[in-house]
């Protein structure tokens, strides 16, 4: 795995920049790799999403999907389609330090 | 006398019940519930729409392949009250049990898209996920000799992942092979960011779009379907417009699964995804698509772990730990289009790789590449579907994903 440096921090990352190690997160990091993908500001309700995952993450050991976050997390798709534009579910899981979603193939 | 009830009689049911007749005695009562009365090779709901297959060939009934001391019973499950071990019927019968193994599926589920179920339901917009909708889906492509056809694909997961892949290339090979190809655009749109996801997958089949002409729309999450303006609209509003809509609908378990606490929030049920126990309630399992796995839904899927899941299961009856673990192997056809066909084999944590199967080495089908002799393997399958997997006969190919024969260089 490659390793790469964010706020003076060498961390663990995928190919495609994703976090791969849980522990190596903080809330500066995210705040970096928010700024990376043209999410200025973090607010609140970035914050309640990027909570929702990690601790979903850890319950469930899996990414969770937009259908996750809106149904049990309480975040509407439209909203994080506003809040994580495009790309919602990579972008949240990037900014959130964990592994990318992914498909069968 | 020890009551085991199943719940649906499809690919995982019924597997499960033969073979569980097969190991125990009769001190075991073994009783299975479906609603439906004819038994679907699902599969062959893809080539419907091409006229390959004829409704035919893809039903026989429920009971026929059900062994000698397994009692069926025809009726739809109402719900499920884990903590009084009983099951109720729609029709008001009640059955208890003493263990339960939910195999009630996925199911496409129109009413989650806003816009969806209308009255052009079969007329400009399809599925191809019942025999119904296929066989309205083949008349419709009959009469389509040109405009846009945009194939879409709502939310994963769904049941056979590659389908809409697949019907993307039979609609392709079908338009060619009609000399139309040049009046008809084909648009596959898809929540995902590329066809194919995995790295090597992604890397040896990433131009098979460009190659057949057929354009992306990827990053795409259906917020509704205008289907009087035939528009498909997404969340971040972005619009894209067909003569005729192939979707997959959005997937989803039975509901007395989520009405009885014990499912994700697509109603399928939780389970330890090494041995298929509920880890709400230790005498609940679920098998094939109705469980909430990390690996494709998909038959073969239901019947590699039939391997792990039946001797663990008779250990667990007789009050022994289960010391078998499931490791997520998948393999599926890949139909691409004029009698070529592709192969992948997967686990949980094993990617799509090429090489050779199921022989190292010599196969004869090849993995992550075309080929002829895929595809009639696709076609003999069914033939084995109905003789050898589902009465629980073994066929000559390892339940446990191998890394001989793939090419690890790659991964």
């Amino acid at each position: 795995m490659p390793t790469t440096a964010i706020a003076d921090k060498e961390i663990q990352v995928d190919a495609e920049g994703f976090m791969t190690e849980y522990d190596e997160w903080d809330e500066d990091l995210a705040r970096v790799l928010a700024s990376n993908i043209g999410i200025g500001e973090l607010t609140e309700v970035h914050w309640s999403v990027i909570n929702f995952l990690r601790a979903d993450y850890v319950e469930r050991g899996e990414t969770p999907t937009l259908r996750r976050v809106s149904t049990t997390g309480g975040i509407p798709t439209k909203e994080l389609f506003v809040l994580f534009p495009k790309k919602p579910a990579r972008k949240m899981a990037y900014v959130a330090g964990l592994p990318k979603p992914v498909g069968c193939i | 006398m020890q009551r085991i009830l199943i719940l649906g009689a499809g690919t995982a049911g019924t597997m499960a019940a033969n073979h569980l007749r097969k190991e125990l005695g009769s001190e075991y009562e073994i009783t299975i519930v479906d609603q439906d009365e004819t038994h679907y090779y699902q599969p062959g709901f893809l080539f419907i729409p091409f006229g390959t297959y004829q409704p035919s060939d893809v039903v026989k009934p429920t009971a026929d392949f059900l062994r000698k001391g397994i009692s069926y019973v025809n009726g739809e499950v109402a719900s499920l009250e884990p903590t009084a071990n009983t099951v109720l019927l729609a029709d008001g019968r009640t059955f208890g049990y003493d263990h339960l193994i939910i195999a009630t599926g996925t199911h496409p589920t129109l009413g989650e898209t806003p816009g969806l179920d209308s009255d052009e339901y079969g007329k400009t917009v399809h599925d191809f996920f019942s025999l119904e909708s296929a066989v309205a889906l083949q008349e419709a492509l009959e009469s389509f000799k040109e405009g846009r056809l945009v194939v879409s694909l709502i939310e994963m997961p769904i049941k056979c992942p590659v389908a809409p892949l697949e019907f993307a290339f039979l609609a392709e090979a079908h338009f060619t092979d009609l000399g139309i190809r040049d009046k008809v655009e084909i648009v596959y749109v898809t929540p995902m960011s590329s066809v194919f996801t995995k790295p090597v997958a992604s890397e040896q089949l990433g131009d098979m779009f460009e190659q057949r002409g057929i354009h992306l729309e990827p990053d795409f999450y259906l917020e509704r379907v205008d289907a009087e303006a035939k528009m498909l609209v997404s969340y971040d509003e972005r619009e894209v417009p067909y003569d005729l809509l192939v979707t997959v609908p959005i997937n989803m378990g039975a509901s007395f699964v989520g009405a009885a606490g014990i499912g994700d929030e697509l109603n399928h049920v939780r389970v330890d995804p090494g041995n298929f126990q509920s880890p709400d309630y230790p005498n609940i399992f679920a098998l094939g698509d109705a469980a909430s796995l990390p690996t494709s839904k998909a038959g073969s899927v239901a019947h590699f772990a039939m391997d792990t899941f039946v001797p663990n299961f008779v250990d667990y009856l007789r009050g022994l730990p289960m010391k078998h673990e499931f490791d997520g192997h998948a393999n599926c056809y890949i139909e691409t289009g004029h009698d070529k066909a592709m192969l992948i084999d997967f686990n949980y944590k094993t990617q799509p790789l090429p090489g050779k199967y199921p022989v190292p080495g010599i196969g004869p089908f090849s993995l992550l590449e075309e080929s002829k002799v895929n595809h009639r393997g696709k076609l003999a399958f069914r033939w084995m579907y109905w003789n050898l997997l589902l009465p629980g006969r073994h066929l000559p190919v390892s339940s446990e994903m191998s890394m001989a024969g793939k090419d690890t260089d790659l991964a």
